[in-house]
């Protein structure tokens, strides 16, 4: 199945108007010393074959059936109609809207998204998303280096840990320096946090909630990157926005964080959703697509990209990023599920999986060898500390059906014995039950 | 049309959330809380897919419109693959069962999927290795050059410099000074390739690598593209494709066997997973086996049991995703190459070629062609002539508009005035290309008889010429609440 | 005050140790329609054929060039909220920063206003 419509009389034809005697001519200017020969893979096959043999493979994804797993990547219930609407063939095949007129559809969209953007953070203005949560977080740094002028970037040991890996791989340059200020249990080393940030500082790099899933407010800390002049951006988990905090309002600059959790699958890590947005200051910062209103001659709204003249295409070497594509689709995505869960829907959606985290915290806290570590508010996510290791644990819960969190030990030191565990509204009440007994049974069995 | 916000209507409830099982509990302390509530819409689930049903009839889109983009390789998205990256099994799959040692038999479908595709994708290109973290061609790039930049620091060298041709994408030099190199531009000569003598000029013991795209964004394949290579070589640089025109060469020539060392492919444009209005697309990047090394991220590793597992590379440029990039974009590559199997890779290419050559035969007397020699899978124009009477390529765009056509690439490359960039790709028959040149003839024809009539194009579509000036003075980025 | 262009399509005017600085009308029609000018500090130092600041258009963005080297003492805010005035008025009112010159010999390699014109000409 090649999907070319072409008839041997059509190629004929072709050949015949270009002055050409085969196809193979055609690729004359390829020396014959570098011709390939065939491709070593398997000949095309049918849709039905095809299908058969990705089903096989999708069968041999096999999650144990009840799950707790979250770590900035949640597993959210999505109404049937954002994969119905997403999947319009107009959305879905589209190109980036360059020419105006005939992209309407995803202008709008995205002026719509960035506008959703600013109402959960508070901001001044959002970009079309990039990547994800962590490129997004990497690009905000970046705004604020390209702002200030400065090269030292402090960030609290709470941030996602492999969106800290990201930041590595971005700032690995010899002229920056990354410190990580590293948490005092589960929350911020908030007096050591401040005495880093210095007249050399860039960013003050926050998450809320972190990645043990404790809340705060970082009003304080951010006024104190203010004082030093660094930029305070932060990383945020937008469901917990609908009830939280605003960054708007804890002072922030940046704002950064994935929109997975936006009616989103999981999918295996991607893809996912980046969202970016930042105060009027930073605005012509913003890397990436913006869109923006705009006007024809016969007074009609429409919608365009703007500022393109910071992007790739046209500033090149002195571009504010290489971003070239945003993640429009998944975008559209976020819209959608924002619009059809509506004002009240997405502040329940928060309330429910921050109850199913406290009612779990208050079942599996009554468990005599469980210790809750964390010591201040939680959002959905807390963590909880045993005796034995943490990879023993949960093996041990896999094997009874139930994948109940992340291993804490491969990301912090002395985590060894420590499970991430999360909560969205999909969670029954009954399987949080079924999972407190079964913890309780393997700790009281293996005393 | 009207904005969702515009629609909302307080109090209005849109899908019924599930149920609650458990007790309230006393809500965080008020120094945690946002004041008001965020402010969402409030429309019903019709309202909502009315509203996005209308949307999308303002676009145009490869299911509904020729969309010749050139350097997008708008080819057809086939359905199935949709259903693919649909399967529960990839779909429902949490990424952190890759750090958990029971989750690796929860993922060793996920992961043989991956080392299936790195297999066919080193087939295609002629490289050995790949990392499917980079989520874009210029994520990729980026990832290229932090590992050329590793090589050299790793041989203790000190070198600066990258070399771009003048045709080359904007993502090329931007990714390159974000890795932290300076860049020269060296120009184009008049057969549209890298010019020779200049590019020897500037190879020295400070170039790190030179950047190309094969065949390049003119359209035009490279001759001394080995020779190119060779040279880097011999000034102890690398060489590193931009993959993104892949789709003229599958089956004829690999980039690795060019002497290439480095390379991105886009799996969005050569291995038709749907654009999405601008993304998600996926940008492998792809090595010889000196520099696998440093790829971005962990390798997957088949065992001798068969099994699958997650090896971390110890001289890793690092992370660039928090997993394996665009799982799901990755799901439809596969299976966009499994449907078309070695001998459709090549019959594409092939038909790419074959079409974009007809297109610039037949309008080569009404457009100035401004290299005259054979295309590969685009060919590129410039409306110099049309210009003469004062009309531009973008006059001409919104002309297409007006005649159910998405417009060519317009004003790149940069070294083209006026360029019109078309790229017809395989997947389009005969009867479209005829009628989209008979278009192109009616423009050039009315551009001449009456220019000022036809700069008010597009006439027929929901919005007229916008005023991107006043956008960007006045900006208006979002809908203020009430 | 005699005014001095560079290759680049600044122009300077100068008297004494005092001078203005700003873009040429040519270089205001190669652009476009001005979206956004990003001025420089107050105080900040200038040196010869270093990048001053940005304008802005819809289509480009444009490093401008000092054409001597100077330290900035006053940039034209009414650019900030209408930068169309640099369309208007490129070399009257849509100056762009007023300077104080450290060496007056810098002007010696500029063009005087004729020079320029026919500069512009052979650019035809």
């Amino acid at each position: 199945m090649s999907y070319c419509p072409h008839t041997d009389k059509e190629i004929e034809k072709m050949l015949r108007v270009i002055g050409a005697d085969s196809v193979d001519e055609l690729f004359s200017d390829i020396a014959p010393a570098l011709r390939s020969g065939e491709l070593k893979l398997e000949k095309g096959k049918s849709e039905f074959e095809v299908m058969g043999a990705l089903e096989k493979l999708s069968s041999n994804c096999r999650p144990a059936g009840i799950s707790f797993m979250g770590g900035g990547f949640y597993d959210h219930f999505i109404p049937s109609a954002v994969n119905a609407l997403s999947q319009l063939p107009e959305f879905l095949t589209a190109y980036t809207p360059y020419q105006s007129e005939c992209s309407q559809g995803t202008l709008q969209i995205i002026y719509e998204y960035q506008t959703a953007v600013c109402r959960l953070t508070g901001l001044d203005g959002a970009n079309a998303s990039v990547y994800d949560g962590g490129t997004a977080l990497a690009e905000a740094i970046m705004m604020a280096v390209r702002k200030t002028g400065r090269k030292k970037i402090v960030i609290d040991g709470g941030v996602n840990p492999l969106y800290k890996d990201i930041i590595k791989t971005y700032f690995s340059g010899a002229e920056f320096s990354l410190i990580e200020i590293a948490s005092e249990g589960c929350c911020m080393a908030r007096k050591k946090f401040k005495e880093a940030l210095d007249g050399d500082t860039a960013a003050a790099v926050i998450q809320n909630p972190n990645f043990f899933g404790t809340v705060d407010d970082y009003s304080d800390v951010t006024a104190s990157a203010h004082s030093a002049g660094a930029a305070a951006v932060g990383s945020f988990y937008p469901v917990a926005l609908a009830i939280l905090k605003t960054p708007a309002e804890m002072g922030f600059d940046i704002a950064s964080g994935s929109g997975q959790s936006l009616g989103i699958p999981l999918s295996f890590g991607g893809p996912y959703l980046g969202f970016l947005a930042a105060s009027t200051a930073y605005l012509r910062n913003l890397p990436g697509r913006i869109t923006g209103a705009a006007f024809d001659s016969a007074g009609r709204r429409g919608f365009v990209l703007t500022l393109q003249e910071r992007e790739q295409h046209i500033r090149r070497e002195r571009a504010s990023s290489n971003i070239c594509s945003n993640q429009n689709l998944c975008a559209l995505r976020a819209l959608i599920y924002l619009s059809l869960v509506g004002k009240d829907g997405f502040r329940e959606i928060a309330a429910l999986s921050r109850d199913k985290s406290e009612y779990a915290k208050e079942l599996i806290g009554k468990i005599p060898s469980v210790k809750i570590k964390n010591t201040a508010a939680t959002f959905n996510e807390f963590v909880f500390e045993t005796d034995f290791p943490a990879e023993t644990l949960l093996g041990a819960m896999a094997e009874s059906g139930i994948d109940a969190g992340i291993d804490l030990g491969g990301f912090y030191e002395g985590f060894e014995k420590s499970v991430l565990i999360s909560f969205t509204e999909k969670n029954k009440k009954e399987d949080i039950d079924f999972f407190a007994r079964t913890l309780a049974k393997f700790l009281s069995e293996k005393q | 049309m009207k904005l969702i916000y515009e629609k909302s209507v307080e109090g209005r409830k849109g899908v019924k959330i599930p149920g609650r099982d458990v007790k309230h509990y006393p809500t965080l302390a008020d120094n945690l809380l946002r004041k008001f509530p965020a402010g969402l819409p409030e429309v019903s689930e019709l309202d909502t897919v009315r509203h996005f049903s209308k949307l999308s009839k303002e676009n145009y889109s490869v299911d509904s419109n020729f969309y010749p983009l050139g350097s997008c390789t708008m080819k057809y998205n086939p359905k199935v693959l949709e259903d693919a990256a649909a399967l529960g099994g990839f779909r429902n799959l949490h990424p952190f069962l890759c750090y958990s040692p029971s989750g690796k038999r929860s993922i060793s479908g996920a992961l043989e999927l991956l080392y299936n595709l790195e297999k066919a994708l080193t087939a295609v290109t002629g490289m050995d290795e790949v990392s499917f973290q980079p989520m874009a061609g210029a994520h990729g790039e980026f990832a290229g050059m932090k590992i050329a930049a590793a090589f050299h620091a790793s041989r203790g060298e000190k070198r600066k410099i990258v070399i771009v041709p003048d045709t080359s994408h904007g993502t090329n030099p931007a990714s390159s000074a974000m890795s932290g190199f300076d860049v020269v531009t060296v120009a184009s000569d008049k057969n549209g390739e890298m010019d020779m003598v200049e590019y020897k000029k500037n190879l020295n013991g400070s170039v790190a690598a030179v950047m190309m795209t094969c065949p390049n964004t003119l359209g035009i394949f490279n001759r001394n593209i080995r020779e190119v290579c060779e040279l880097a070589h011999k000034a102890g640089a690398l060489a590193y494709c931009d993959g993104a025109n892949m789709n003229a060469i599958m089956g004829k020539m690999r980039p690795g066997d060019a002497g290439f060392d480095i390379m991105h492919l886009n799996m969005h444009k050569t291995f038709a997973t749907p654009h999405g209005g601008g993304g998600p697309g996926a940008g492998p990047v792809c090595v010889k086996k000196n520099l696998a090394d440093f790829l971005p991220g962990p390798a997957i590793i088949k065992g001798a049991d068969g099994g699958f597992s997650i090896i971390k590379r110890p001289r890793s440029i690092g992370r660039l995703a928090p997993f394996f990039g665009n799982f799901g974009v990755l799901v439809k590559a596969y299976a966009y190459i499994l449907l078309m199997g070695g001998d459709g890779l090549s019959d594409a290419s092939e038909k790419a070629v074959l079409n974009a050559n007809y297109i610039k035969a037949a309008l080569e007397k009404f457009y100035e062609l401004p290299y005259k020699r054979r295309c590969m899978h685009e060919c590129v124009f410039s409306a110099s002539k049309q210009m003469e009477k004062g009309v531009r390529a973008l006059d001409i765009a919104k002309f297409l508009i007006d005649r159910g056509f998405h417009p060519p690439t317009i004003y790149f490359p940069l070294i083209v005035k006026e360029a019109l960039m078309i790229e017809p790709t395989e997947t389009e028959s005969l009867y479209t290309i005829d009628e989209f040149i008979e278009a192109m003839k009616d423009a050039a024809q009315e551009a001449a008889e009456d220019p000022e009539l036809f700069k008010r194009h597009p006439l027929s579509s929901c919005i007229g010429r916008l005023d991107e000036t006043s956008a960007a003075r006045k900006l208006n980025i979002k809908y203020p609440e009430k | 005050m005699n005014i001095y262009y560079t290759k680049d399509h600044e122009w300077v005017k100068v008297e004494g140790r005092r001078g203005i600085m700003g873009i040429s009308a040519y270089a205001v029609k190669q652009l476009g329609d001005i979206t956004y000018v990003e001025l420089p500090e107050v105080g900040k130092e200038i040196t010869k054929s270093g990048v001053v600041c940005t304008v802005e258009s819809v289509k480009a963005a444009s490093d401008i060039y000092a054409p001597v080297t100077a330290k900035v003492t006053e940039a034209n805010s009414a650019l900030e909220s209408a930068p169309e005035k640099l369309n208007e008025s490129p070399e009257d009112e849509g100056w762009i920063a007023k300077l104080e010159i450290s060496s007056p010999d810098d002007v010696n390699d500029l063009m005087t206003p004729d020079k320029y014109k026919e500069f512009l000409k052979s650019l035809e």
